[in-house]
């Protein structure tokens, strides 16, 4: 566990940059710093491996002040994941991810071997390791970040906007990535970004700062959601919150409909009769959604004809709505924005090998929202 | 021209000996001055104040030209005539004017996130210094040493006029002699030495920075 104690950082100029912190990061979980800028967060967190130190208050990591300890000797127990990755460019994959072992005395022969099976735990082939940072892409430095991170075996990580200077897409698959090694390795986490989205997916708590370093409110993100405790957290956790707080509800209460499925390859007037509603949806011969037919188009050719790829309506999101080991299952809010989505007014529903099960449409999700919050599942 | 080959295959020894020397003379200082620039640069980015000054102070001793330089040494150094510290003192203070400049550049030109992530991982002050921050400088500071050995090489010639040099010795005996072909034997020696000095170290960047070649 780590506590703040009182922890104020004034600067000689007199800025305030925190001010009298108290705040206990359980251990095992993650633990996000959110705020706009200007409110400490970064320099919150710095402040626990002594980058920057405290002006007065305490810092103690299981009880131990962090005062007491030598800086260097102090971060090399704990993990540090920096945006834009921070690797050094002049040495291979490999040899920045045995970095630390290699500061902490272990031979570079063993400390490399351990870093070639963090590559594989963070996702990455082996092939990568003897390839410099430079050939990698902005997602894959970031994982070698991590796995550079945790190759001591630290039992605390500090990660500082870890995936901000990457695309939308990859930075949702990096995400997915933390909490699946996270709830393998259960370490704890303290993570810091300016994103409440990305807060709220992340955290088990979230801390809001508010400018010159002061704490807002400490909570679960679904409490965060539900009970912002003023009108700047109310703001800061945004208009949508009641779409976002869907999130938190699993989807696997939902009772799905019937969807009619067609193979591709056969003849235009067969998926015709299989439409229902004047929508199908093309599968693979996994079950695997390819794409949506609908009566309209597939007016425009001759029955005769076979069915191509080309005929496919794309669009639509897809949620997954049972879990297995690897792969967490959908929200209601993703199997809102499933039936949002789709042209057909229809969410598809995916088994976690990405098979379909079947349909859901909008006013299933609203009805699911309504049981649950009959029963108190929702915060009020 | 036959003249030229003549006096060449007639003093083949002496030609490769002063070679020698004037390679030695040239490099010695050049490489006096880089470590002297390492610890100097590494100063001028830590202080405003003393980048300033570095920057003023090496400026203005190098545009004192060579020659006043060579004179005015041993004036001030009590040091002998024909002492070659003569010319090695001038010659590395030539270097560090060039180089304390590529090595504040190449400093600076680290990511403050590299840095801080080397930081944040345990590295010591001077341990970072060595292991992150001076191995990253190493195409900057081949630059630098580029052109200060070559200009190095050609100010030795210079030396000549203080009894100091090595090929440079070709030009003035070239001169009493009335004989042009020592003196292009002289041209020709310094080029060369410089050209082999260039490629030595261009080697020596390639083999030091394979990170810098890598298919992006």
């Amino acid at each position: 566990m780590i506590e703040f104690e009182a922890v104020t950082k004034q600067y000689p100029d007199g800025t305030i940059a925190v001010n009298e912190l108290d705040l206990a990061i359980d251990a095992g979980r993650i633990t996000v710093f959110v705020g706009p800028s200007g409110c400490g967060k970064t320099t919150s967190l710095r402040m626990i491996n002594r980058m920057i130190d405290v002006t007065s208050g305490h810092i103690r990591i299981d009880g131990t002040d962090i005062m007491t300890s030598d800086p260097p000797v102090l971060r090399r127990g704990i993990g540090y994941v920096i945006q834009q990755a921070g690797l050094f460019p002049h040495r291979t994959v490999l040899d920045n991810v045995a970095t630390v072992p290699v500061l902490t005395g272990m031979s570079r022969r063993a400390a490399r071997t351990r870093a070639a099976e963090l590559l594989e735990t963070v996702g990455l082939p082996a092939g990568m390791a003897k390839r410099y940072p430079a050939q990698l892409s902005g997602g894959q430095q970031q994982r070698v970040g991590v796995a550079r991170a945790l190759a001591a075996d630290p039992p605390v990580l500090l990660m500082d906007e870890p995936f901000s200077a990457v695309d939308p897409i990859v930075r949702e698959g990096l995400q997915e990535e933390l909490l699946r090694l996270q709830a393998d390795l259960a370490k704890t986490i303290v993570f810091v970004t300016h994103d409440i989205d990305e807060a709220i997916k992340l955290g088990d708590k979230v801390a809001v700062l508010r400018t010159g370093g002061i704490l807002a409110q400490y909570d679960e993100p679904a409490a965060l959601l539900g009970r912002p405790v003023d009108d700047f957290v109310a703001s800061f956790v945004g208009r949508d919150r009641g779409y976002r707080a869907l999130g938190f509800l699993p989807a696997e209460r939902l009772r799905l409909g019937e969807l009619p499925l067609v193979e591709l390859g056969g003849t235009v007037a067969n998926a015709r009769a299989a439409l229902v509603d004047g929508w199908a949806v093309a599968v693979d011969e996994a079950r695997r959604p390819l794409g949506w037919l609908s009566e309209t188009r597939l007016a425009t050719v001759d029955g005769s004809a076979s069915l191509t790829d080309d005929l496919l309506v794309r669009g639509g999101s897809l949620y997954t709505h049972d879990a297995k080991a690897g792969i967490t299952a959908g929200s209601l809010r993703s199997a809102l924005d499933s039936a949002l989505s789709s042209p057909a007014a229809l969410g598809i529903a995916v088994n976690a090998d990405g098979g379909v099960l079947g349909s859901v449409d909008a006013s299933d999700v609203l009805a699911a929202l309504a049981a649950a919050r009959s029963q108190g599942e929702v915060p009020t | 021209m036959t003249g030229t080959m003549t006096w060449l295959n007639a003093h083949w020894g002496l030609v490769l000996s002063l070679s020698w020397q004037h390679w030695y003379l040239a490099l010695i200082p050049v490489l006096i001055g880089l470590v002297v620039s390492i610890p100097l640069g590494w100063l001028a980015t830590r202080s405003k104040v003393l980048r300033n000054t570095f920057f003023y102070l090496f400026g203005f001793l190098y545009s004192i030209p060579s020659l006043a330089l060579f004179i005015v040494i041993p004036v001030i150094l009590g040091t002998g005539i024909l002492d070659p510290l003569n010319l090695i003192i001038p010659l590395t203070i030539y270097t560090i004017a060039l180089m304390v400049r590529s090595v504040v550049d190449a400093l600076e030109a680290v990511p403050w996130h590299v840095r801080a992530a080397a930081t944040a991982m345990g590295f010591r002050p001077l341990h970072r210094f060595f292991a992150v921050d001076l191995p990253m400088s190493v195409p900057v500071l081949i630059a630098g040493l580029r052109v200060a050995a070559v200009s190095s090489i050609s100010l030795v010639s210079v030396g000549a006029l203080i009894g100091l040099s090595g090929l440079g010795d070709l030009f003035t005996e070239g001169e009493q002699h009335q004989f042009i072909g020592e003196i292009v034997i002289g041209v020709v020696g310094s080029l060369v030495l410089a050209l082999v000095t260039d490629l030595v170290l261009v080697l020596i960047g390639r083999v030091t920075t394979p990170w810098t070649r890598v298919r992006t």
